[in-house]
């Protein structure tokens, strides 16, 4: 597998890297995913740690060759630990001059630019809108450019397999993917394989996709024009075993792991929405699981469903994006109220209101810890990567079995797609998790408490001699009888706070990465971790005495942050919002918590974290 | 503590909760009528679930004895799908009103009766918000004063079982609180229905919209006003059973029955007949000031119940492709190894 193809031009160099970023970018029928992905999953068993950032356009069919049409997909592998997609370029794979342009700005100087020249025609810039085409004018002089007829070679390799041409042109990718093998010097042999199992049931494609694969591949080896190949040795990543996997795959995944080691089957009520619908389709596909997966008529329809089927004893689980959050509000508090276990995932994007679906934003964080009426606390947690999704939402199933509450899981768009190495977990390290169920009649009231977690009893539907009745009214202490009594209103709203703040027992203390005290600690939450880690690590490098805290407990937050506040003469809190978590620091620990927002739609770069802490510690 | 379910009482399903209706109000009698089905049906009390909403009606759950689920305004043919799936073992019953089911929550209730859910649906309709003091629901009718609507009301009203019928019910019903051994009866009926079934009961608000049913359960009035549908019987109404029921063209029209030739043409009840058409038609009459108001099973067709459907899916996959097995699960797809 580690093999690495012995090139045939013994005139070409190789150079070694630590790691490089490759972007393919094109129109979304051009099969840009298909092709990053299989680069990726080549990448990954290659054994490079890797992190992806797929981006699709916004409209389901944007007209050909546009701008708005334009899909990308950017990948950054390399020999040591690889925590962001990466900030700037090396080699782009442009297959049409919108791709192109909408991409420039991001390639490094001297980068690498492969385009394809058969879609550079008149036509193909005025779709782009671009007065003069950029492969003659100077608009590409920064760059090392491989203007190469991807399409006619791709035409020349199957000819003789008398194809339509429309089909032939649909291999094109792989041509494009043979000669980034090529130039990262990755073996073709999973993609070839891939190849065969995808179009089994149809030789001809087989045989073309593999053809224009290998022809990309020789055409590289065999020109003058590429006379460097590069090398970017395998990762040494912890021992296990591993796969490439994106947050919603793994959310999928941390749930079924949930429902099936907890005993309680997993029930998804969900209404599609971006980016936040790949988990209703990934369970959907898992009924052997004894997954239901109920596609309601609304998002209130959807959590409603996931709350009865709490009532009856199911792992309950709703999956949505934040207006469907905001139409959740209602039933999260009923939740609160009557006590069930419950996993809300908010996979965020951009917003107020239908905002920007298909971009990114952690705007949702107030939504979570206060979208409700009444005092409803829930507990809050957060993913900060692809793999830590599995985990979370296994985590949040925990939580949610054992105080008997609803548990908010928040995700992003930008985890939900992009993908990186996840070491899958040995079933007998996961925690212990258990659905209790009470049968025993003897003693039973609705909201007797264990004395320990204060989770009320799961006395589901079926049991007999456990009847009872419950609902959004106020409860008696522990009849659970409807009271409106001012003072058992009073303990029954500190009964459900205190049984939320005291989850903080479980979750240990934070312990910063980086200095344990020193000029600044960078506190974040979710996906932001890989690139503020980075920017701290180069920070560091650079003389700096930095701390990382990343957040995965917002609700309860870790029992010992303040005390690792203090340590640090600044607090920078960079998010995607405009400052959120800062706000909840400052009003919890009166830190001065400096505030860096982001509001565009994107990931942090690691550059702009950079820049900011030297800012700060100016 | 629990007696076998073949020898229930009435008051097995009584609850140690004082009720909270008006004295007076039709609720009442809804409530005694359910308890004393319940006690007849010979289900075991804990598999017996009843969801409710919010309003006057929705407080039932309360005072029955079986697992019981306030829920929250509109939505519970939400939480009761979701009790279902989870369990399809359990009998879910929904006490719900006009407001709650036809006005909040009337996405949810549609979509419940197009999957054809097994849940009894309950709905009180007392054509009013009782709850919140006197507003004017979807039921309401046109120049109906309520305090939303001092004068009159001027939103058209839905017609309840028109708009079941419209969202495909396989089982609709209408019976009055007034009629202790008609609504039983119904609601029996309904119980004995697989899928989910849709009953109207048209309920009495004392305080907010008192006598909104006067012309159906008045002693002198009723006879000409209501008409008792039977499986298989004619459609025939009147004080002295002298009128039927016939069609003229693609509407209804009453005639009087003297023994002539229109006697023929007068439509035999048949609860099974194919297509909505026809239920649909008696569910308007309502709307129609020349023609009685029915009471009864409208409608009673079998289809595919939805929780039957995700079990046979997950039975039939779980045949094919073996139980899950979530070592495998995890490992799927290109994984690799990394050693020491
Ligand atoms: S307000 Fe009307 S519906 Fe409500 S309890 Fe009183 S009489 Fe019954």
């Amino acid at each position: 597998m580690r093999r690495i193809a012995e090139p045939r031009n013994k005139l070409k160099s190789t150079k070694a890297l630590q790691a490089a970023v490759v972007r393919f970018a094109g129109d979304s029928g051009d099969g840009i995913q298909l092709t990053g992905s299989q680069f990726t999953d080549t990448t990954a068993l290659f054994g490079n740690d890797l992190a992806t950032c797929p981006e699709y356009p916004a409209e389901i069919r944007a007209p050909a060759g546009t701008l708005p049409g334009v899909s990308g997909y950017q990948i950054h592998f390399g020999s040591k630990d690889v925590l962001t997609p990466g900030d700037a370029v090396d080699a782009l794979i442009a297959m049409n001059p919108a791709a192109l342009v909408a991409s420039l700005s991001d390639l490094k100087t001297n980068g690498i630019v492969i385009v394809n020249t058969d879609s550079f025609k008149e036509r193909d810039l005025r779709k782009a809108r671009l007065s003069s085409n950029p492969l003659d004018d100077y608009t590409l002089d920064r760059f090392r450019v491989f203007a190469v007829a991807i399409t006619t070679l791709t035409r020349r390799a199957v000819e003789d397999l008398k194809l339509d041409g429309r089909i032939v042109d649909r291999c094109k990718n792989f041509f494009a993917l043979g000669m980034c093998y090529w130039l990262y010097s990755r073996p073709m042999e999973p993609t070839l394989r891939w190849i065969g199992d995808k179009f089994a049931e149809n030789p001809q494609l087989v045989e073309a996709n593999r053809r224009a694969l290998r022809a990309g591949y020789s055409y590289c080896d065999a020109t003058e024009a590429f006379q460097i190949q590069y090398e970017v040795p395998p990762a040494r990543l912890a021992p296990g075993v591993y796969r490439n996997v994106s947050g919603n795959t793994a959310l999928s995944l941390g749930l079924i792991a949930a429902s099936q080691r907890s005993g309680a089957p997993l029930f998804l009520g969900s209404y599609p929405i971006t980016p936040a619908s790949e988990i209703l389709h990934e369970l959907a596909r898992h009924k052997n699981f004894g997954v239901i997966t109920f596609q309601a008529e609304d998002e209130i329809g959807a959590i409603g469903a996931a709350i009865g089927a709490a009532f009856a004893g199911a792992l309950a689980v709703t999956t949505t994006s934040g207006p469907g959050m905001a139409l959740n509000a209602e039933s999260v508090g009923l939740a609160v109220m009557v006590e069930l276990p419950l996993v809300i995932c908010n996979i965020q994007r951009g917003g107020p209101s239908t905002g920007l679906p298909t971009k990114t934003e952690q705007a949702d964080l107030f939504q979570a810890l206060f979208g409700r009426h009444g005092e409803a606390p829930a507990p809050v947690l957060a993913a900060s990567s692809p793999g830590d999704c599995f985990t979370v939402a296994y985590e949040a199933s925990r939580i949610a079995l054992k105080y008997m509450v609803p548990v908010i899981v928040l995700s992003d768009g930008y985890l939900a797609r992009s993908t990186g190495p996840w070491r899958i977990p040995e079933l007998d390290d996961l925690p212990a998790i258990k659905a209790r169920y009470r049968a025993d009649p003897d003693g039973f009231a609705p909201y007797a408490r264990d004395p320990e977690t204060l989770a009320r009893p799961w006395a589901i539907p079926g049991t007999p001699g456990l009847e009872h009745r419950v609902g959004g009214l106020e409860k008696r202490d522990v009849s659970g009888v409807i009271d409106y009594d001012p003072l058992n209103h009073e303990r029954m709203v500190d009964l459900r706070a205190r049984k939320v703040a005291a989850i903080a027992r479980e979750i240990g203390p934070v312990v910063p990465k980086g200095d344990g005290d020193g000029d600044l600690l960078i506190v974040g939450w979710g996906s932001t971790k890989g690139a503020i880690r980075a920017a701290a690590q180069a920070r560091r490098a650079g003389g700096r005495r930095i701390g990382h805290v990343h957040l995965r407990y917002l609700n309860p937050l870790p029992p010992n942050l303040a005390d690792v506040l203090i340590r640090y003469k600044r607090v920078l809190v960079p998010e995607l919002n405009m400052g959120q978590l800062a706000w909840l620091l400052r009003s919890r620990f009166l830190v001065d918590a400096i505030v860096f927002g982001k509001n565009q739609g994107q990931p942090f770069r690691q550059r702009e974290i950079e820049a900011k802490i030297e800012e700060a510690l100016r | 503590m629990n007696a076998p379910a073949s020898s229930y009482k009435k008051e097995d399903f009584e609850t140690d909760q004082d009720v909270r209706w008006c004295p007076g109000c039709g609720d009442f009698a809804i409530l005694s009528a359910l308890q004393s089905v319940f006690a007849d049906l010979g289900v075991p009390r804990e598999k017996l679930v009843i969801v409710s909403g919010i309003g006057c009606s929705s407080r039932l759950p309360y005072y029955v004895n079986t697992y019981g689920f306030h829920g929250i305004h509109g939505r519970a043919p939400a939480i009761a799908t979701g009790v279902k799936l989870a369990n399809p073992d359990l009998e879910v019953w929904i006490a719900t009103g006009d407001g709650d089911a036809l006005a909040i929550g009337g996405n949810h209730l549609i979509h419940a009766l197009r999957r054809n859910i097994g849940v009894k649906i309950l709905l009180f309709n007392n054509r009013v918000y009782s709850l919140t003091k006197g507003q004017s629901s979807p039921t309401s009718e046109l120049g109906q004063k309520t305090k939303s609507a001092p004068y009159g009301s001027i939103d058209p009203p839905f017609n309840a079982l028109a708009l079941a019928l419209g969202a495909g019910a396989t089982f609709v019903a209408r019976s009055i609180d007034a009629f202790l051994p008609h609504l039983k009866s119904t609601l029996r009926r309904a119980a004995a229905h697989k899928g989910a079934a849709f009953v109207e009961i048209l309920q009495n608000c004392l305080v907010f919209n008192d006598g909104a049913f006067g012309r159906l359960t008045d002693k002198n009035a009723r006879g000409e006003n209501l008409l008792v549908l039977e499986d298989g019987q004619p459609l025939v109404f009147g004080r002295r059973h002298d009128k039927g029921l016939r069609l003229n063209g693609l509407d209804f029209e009453a005639v009087v029955m003297d023994g002539g030739s229109a006697d023929h043409d007068v439509l035999i009840h048949d609860e099974r007949r194919s297509g909505e058409g026809y239920a649909y038609l008696l569910a308007r009459m309502s709307d129609h000031a020349d023609l009685p108001t029915p009471i009864g099973v409208f409608r009673d067709v079998q289809r595919p119940c939805y929780e039957d459907s995700v079990r046979a899916q997950i039975r039939e996959i779980t045949k094919e492709q073996g139980a899950g097995d979530l070592e495998k699960l995890l490992r799927a797809g290109s994984s690799w190894e990394v050693r020491e």
